[in-house]
C-alpha cells in the first residue's frame, strides 16, 4: 500500500488528522518526520494518546526517513507522513523519496509575519520561498484541510491576495 | 492569591465560548472560567495563551476532543504545571459541577468531575420500554 497522503500540519496529530483523514483513509501507521520531536519522548507519547488504539505512530528524523520511506511505500501497513513546516517536507523532497506522492498543506497558523491566505493557512515570505523550492523538486503540491473541503492547487494558493 | 480552582475552557471553533455562555446561562455567573478558542492559532500561540491564564494558581483545563490539539497543549502544561488538571471530553453537567465546586482543594474538585466523564445513553425498545442506563 502506499504512503497515502505527506501533510503539512504545524498541529501534526490532532482533530482533523485523526478523525478527518484518519477515518476516509482508514489508516494503520501515521509517522511524524521531526527532527526535534525524534528525540523527546515524553512529547511523542502526549501525541501518541491522541490516536486510537489501532493506529500507531512512529517519530523519526529526516535523516532517518529518507532511508525509511521506500519501505514504508512498499509495506501493507496504510500510511500518513505528517511533517510541522514545509522546509522539513521540502527537504525530503531534495531527497527524491517523494515522487507521486502529493503533498497536502492541511493547516500553518497565524503566527508573527505571516498572513492569512486560507482559514488553515498563514503565510510567511521565508513559507512562500520555501514552497516554491518545494515545487521546483517536481512534488505536486495543493491545500486542503479535510476531506470534504475543496482542495487548492499550488499555482492557485500563491496568487490568492493575502490578507 | 485565591485558593479557587480556576477553570480554562479550551474548545475547537466556537465551542468553549459556546460552552461558557451556556453555563452563565444556566447559573447566572461566568465566574471562575474563562474560554479559549484555537481556531488561527499554532499550537506554540495556543500553549503560550493558555499558559498565561494559569500564572501561579490552580487550574483545570478542560478541552473538548481527547485526540485534538487543544489536548495535546494542555498535556504539554500539565508536563510543567503540577497544581493542573487536564479534563478531555468536557461536558455541560461537568462544567456545572466544577463552577459550584471550584473552592474545594484540587484533588477533591477532580474527583468530582470524574463522576461526569462519560455520557448518558437512554433508549427504550418495545420490548422494555422502562430500561435506561449509562
Amino acid at each position: 500500500m502506499p504512503i497515502l497522503l505527506c501533510r503539512v500540519d504545524d498541529r501534526l496529530i490532532h482533530g482533523q488528522v485523526v478523525v478527518g483523514w484518519g477515518a476516509q483513509l482508514d489508516l494503520d501507521l501515521v509517522v511524524v518526520i521531526d527532527d526535534e520531536l525524534s528525540d523527546s519522548e515524553w512529547e511523542q507519547e502526549l501525541y501518541r494518546a491522541g490516536l486510537p488504539d489501532e493506529v500507531e505512530a512512529l517519530f523519526t528524523s529526516v535523516e532517518a526517513a529518507v532511508e525509511l520511506i521506500p519501505s514504508w511505500a512498499s509495506n501493507a501497513a496504510r500510511s500518513f507522513i505528517l511533517t510541522r513546516d514545509i522546509a522539513t517536507m521540502r527537504r525530503l523532497a531534495e531527497h527524491g523519496v517523494l515522487a507521486d506522492i502529493e503533498v497536502n498543506l492541511g493547516g500553518l497558523h497565524s503566527a508573527p509575519g505571516r498572513e492569512r491566505v486560507l482559514s488553515y493557512l498563514f503565510f510567511s515570505d521565508h513559507d512562500r520561498a520555501e514552497l516554491r523550492r518545494l515545487q521546483r523538486t517536481g512534488v505536486r503540491v495543493s491545500a486542503q484541510d479535510v476531506p470534504s473541503a475543496r482542495k487548492v492547487e499550488l499555482d492557485e494558493l500563491l496568487e490568492i491576495e493575502a490578507s | 492569591m485565591s485558593d479557587e480552582v480556576q477553570g480554562i475552557l479550551v474548545g475547537h471553533g466556537k465551542l468553549a465560548d459556546g460552552m461558557l455562555d451556556a453555563v452563565a446561562g444556566i447559573t447566572g455567573s461566568r465566574e471562575g472560567l474563562t474560554a479559549v478558542d484555537n481556531a488561527s492559532m499554532t499550537p506554540e500561540a495556543l500553549e503560550e495563551h493558555v499558559e498565561s491564564l494559569i500564572g501561579d494558581g490552580t487550574s483545570v483545563v478542560f478541552v473538548d476532543l481527547p485526540s485534538g490539539s487543544c489536548a495535546y497543549v494542555a498535556r504539554r502544561l500539565k508536563h510543567r504545571h503540577r497544581r493542573l488538571a487536564v479534563v478531555c471530553g468536557v461536558n455541560l453537567p461537568l462544567l456545572l459541577d466544577f463552577v459550584f465546586h471550584r473552592t474545594l482543594p484540587l484533588e477533591d474538585v477532580v474527583e468530582r468531575l470524574r463522576a461526569h466523564v462519560g455520557v448518558s445513553i437512554e433508549y427504550s425498545t418495545d420490548a422494555d420500554s422502562s430500561v435506561s442506563g449509562r
